[in-house]
């Protein structure tokens, strides 16, 4: 078990022989891990204070100068900054990299206010914006070099709490925007993202006694969509679940929707948060009282097979 | 070569007749706020930016951010001037496929440094940029200008505390005290109180000037090109609407075209002969 935050963080110790590097903070790098680099960079990190939106724009001018910025908060801070992502770092196309952490209800006792469940659906609005949201420590500490490449902005989001390792010798097949098959199977598949990966392989686990074979795909780029890897699913299981801490509205579910339903109408059933606020309480209890873990996955799985024609 | 006052006079005189030009022809845009503003950006251009128009994306070049990006009519007058881009660009002022888009875009425009339109970003954008210039050891300085009623925006005030914090002193601003936004007077919008304290309670370094008396204007462009050990702004006094005497002072110009008998009226206050 890891946490995919501490995944972000060895990351950009990893990065940081490339010069160009610089690490941006807004008051909460020890809780997003940014702080390992602060502590062996402190010249290439500049502390933002408690001030998003001058973080991100900050980061603008750094990226317009040369540089390659990672800012990083929680999730439902980098909202406070939407704007300026929009129209300060998207529309010009500069390469920043914002993270936000503790994104999902499965962020747990901070209640609430902290437990960001629309932050996918919103930057997936953006043009040139890249959206990730890993599912391990692993995969989180690849798919973020690989930004380091990437000449447009992105937006990845990251967990507190830990979960299961994924990737552990499986670190080939990480790339941005190819969905992996972590299980293969031929009654439907299921989509994830993030924490709720490992929640998708439980469910296949548990269908296997009602005589499901299930495949489950952690498609940790949001934006943009593997439609291919997509198409070969609906074609070859013909029914999808797609399952994800965040709301049913806009995220990963609605991209699947979007694409599904214009190009090859398949039986979906989406696994979300239903357009509610979550509470404080365990990260385990947070996913069982948004009706989001394992039991309700399998469930939809099942629904999604019976509008099979 | 550096400019007489007279000359900078006469080449904000011409800036002036554009700016008129292009927002009649496109009948929109924001003619108060250019014409406020011209006297500073032309003498910025002409004397102090370390610039290159052959090679607008030259490194190491000075910064030039216009923050207040809807005054974007005398950008482009000044940037023609410069030979950044040709008389006949301006002409693509909010035309379909133009470079010079409604507000200034870095994307569209050689010589533009930061695409704006959404106020209170600039200072921030601005922040990034001095920081790259200390981390490559370059000399290069940045230059915001904001506008006054822009300041009402919470961000200006975090960029303004971090700026200090960082202490970057190649970090300049310009303010264009105009005291006009797009509603109204600012003192109705948004009292302003003692705007130099403010600065000065942030830890910046704080110069009052007229923006429009050109030797004032080289005074204050000198204190903050030699101002290097600390941010600093240059609060310009300015009349939103300068040299067309139906727009100075006037509210209604924020953001408006002048129409037909105005448009011949401002070429004549602004001595241009129109055919």
């Amino acid at each position: 078990m890891a946490a995919t935050r501490d995944g972000y963080g060895q990351a950009l110790l990893d990065l940081a022989d490339n010069e160009k590097v610089v690490v941006l903070e807004a008051d909460l790098g020890k809780s997003t891990k940014s702080l390992h680099f602060r502590k062996q960079y402190p010249e290439r990190t500049i502390s933002c204070g408690i001030g998003e939106q001058n973080m991100l724009l900050t980061a603008a001018g750094l990226a317009s100068s040369g540089f390659i910025p990672f800012a990083s908060t929680f999730a439902i801070f980098t909202e406070r900054a939407f704007e300026q992502m929009r129209n300060g770092v998207a529309r010009p196309n500069l390469a920043v990299h914002l993270c936000g952490s503790h994104g999902g209800t499965h962020t747990g006792t901070d209640g609430s206010s902290a437990q960001s469940i629309e932050d996918l659906a919103i930057f997936r609005t953006l043009p040139n914006v890249v959206v990730l949201h890993p599912c391990d420590d692993v995969s989180t500490r690849l798919l973020t070099m690989q930004l380091a490449d990437l000449s447009q902005p992105s937006y990845t989001r990251t967990a507190r709490n830990k979960t299961p390792v994924m990737y552990d010798g499986r670190e080939s097949e990480i790339e941005i925007g190819k969905g992996v098959i972590i299980k293969q199977g031929t009654d439907v598949a299921i989509i994830a993202c993030g924490v709720m990966v490992s929640e998708s392989i439980k469910a296949a686990e548990q269908l296997i006694s009602e005589g499901i074979s299930a495949t489950v795909i952690d498609m940790h780029t949001i934006k943009p969509l593997d439609e291919e890897l997509i198409e070969t699913m609906a074609k070859s299981c013909g029914a999808i679940v797609t399952a994800e801490d965040h709301n049913i509205i806009g995220g990963l579910g609605g991209a699947v929707a979007e694409y599904l339903s214009s190009n090859i109408p398949t039986p979906l059933e989406r696994v979300g948060v239903k357009d509610r606020f979550g509470e404080s309480g365990q990260a385990d209890e947070m996913l069982d009282l948004m009706e989001i873990s394992s039991p309700h996955i399998a469930s939809a799985a099942i629904r999604a097979i019976n509008r099979k024609k | 070569m550096s400019m007489s006052s007279t000359e900078l006079q006469e080449l904000a005189r011409k800036c002036r007749v554009e700016i008129v030009k292009m927002v009649y022809r496109a009948q929109a845009g924001h003619p108060g706020g250019s014409l406020s503003e011209i006297d500073l950006i032309a003498a910025l251009y002409a004397n102090y930016l370390r610039v290159k128009p052959d090679s607008p994306d030259w490194e190491d070049r000075d910064r030039f951010i216009l923050s207040k990006g809807h005054a974007s009519p005398g950008m482009y007058a000044i940037l023609a001037e410069m030979g950044f881009i040709s008389k006949q660009d301006l002409e693509s002022y909010r035309v379909l496929g133009g470079v010079c888009q409604g507000h200034v875009d870095m994307k569209w425009c050689p010589g533009v440094d930061f695409s704006a339109g959404s106020l209170g970003m600039g200072l921030s954008f601005g922040m990034g940029c001095a920081i790259s210039g200390r981390l490559k050891n370059s000399e290069r300085q940045i230059f915001v200008m904001l506008g006054d009623g822009e300041i009402q925006e919470g961000s200006i005030w975090e960029a303004a505390m971090a700026a200090k914090h960082h202490e970057l002193g190649n970090l300049k601003v310009i303010l264009d005290r105009n005291r006009i936004q797009n509603d109204d007077f600012c003192e109705t919008q948004m009292r302003m109180f003692d705007i130099p304290a403010k600065w000065q309670a942030f830890g910046w370094s704080v110069k009052e000037i007229n923006g429009h008396d050109m030797e004032e204007v080289v005074e204050g462009l000198d204190f903050l090109k030699n101002t290097n050990d600390n941010p600093a702004i240059l609060i310009a006094h300015t009349v939103k609407g300068k040299g067309v005497s139906y727009m100075e002072d006037n509210p209604s110009f924020h953001g408006a075209a002048p129409n037909d008998e105005q448009f011949a009226i401002a070429m004549a206050e602004l001595g241009e002969v129109v055919n």
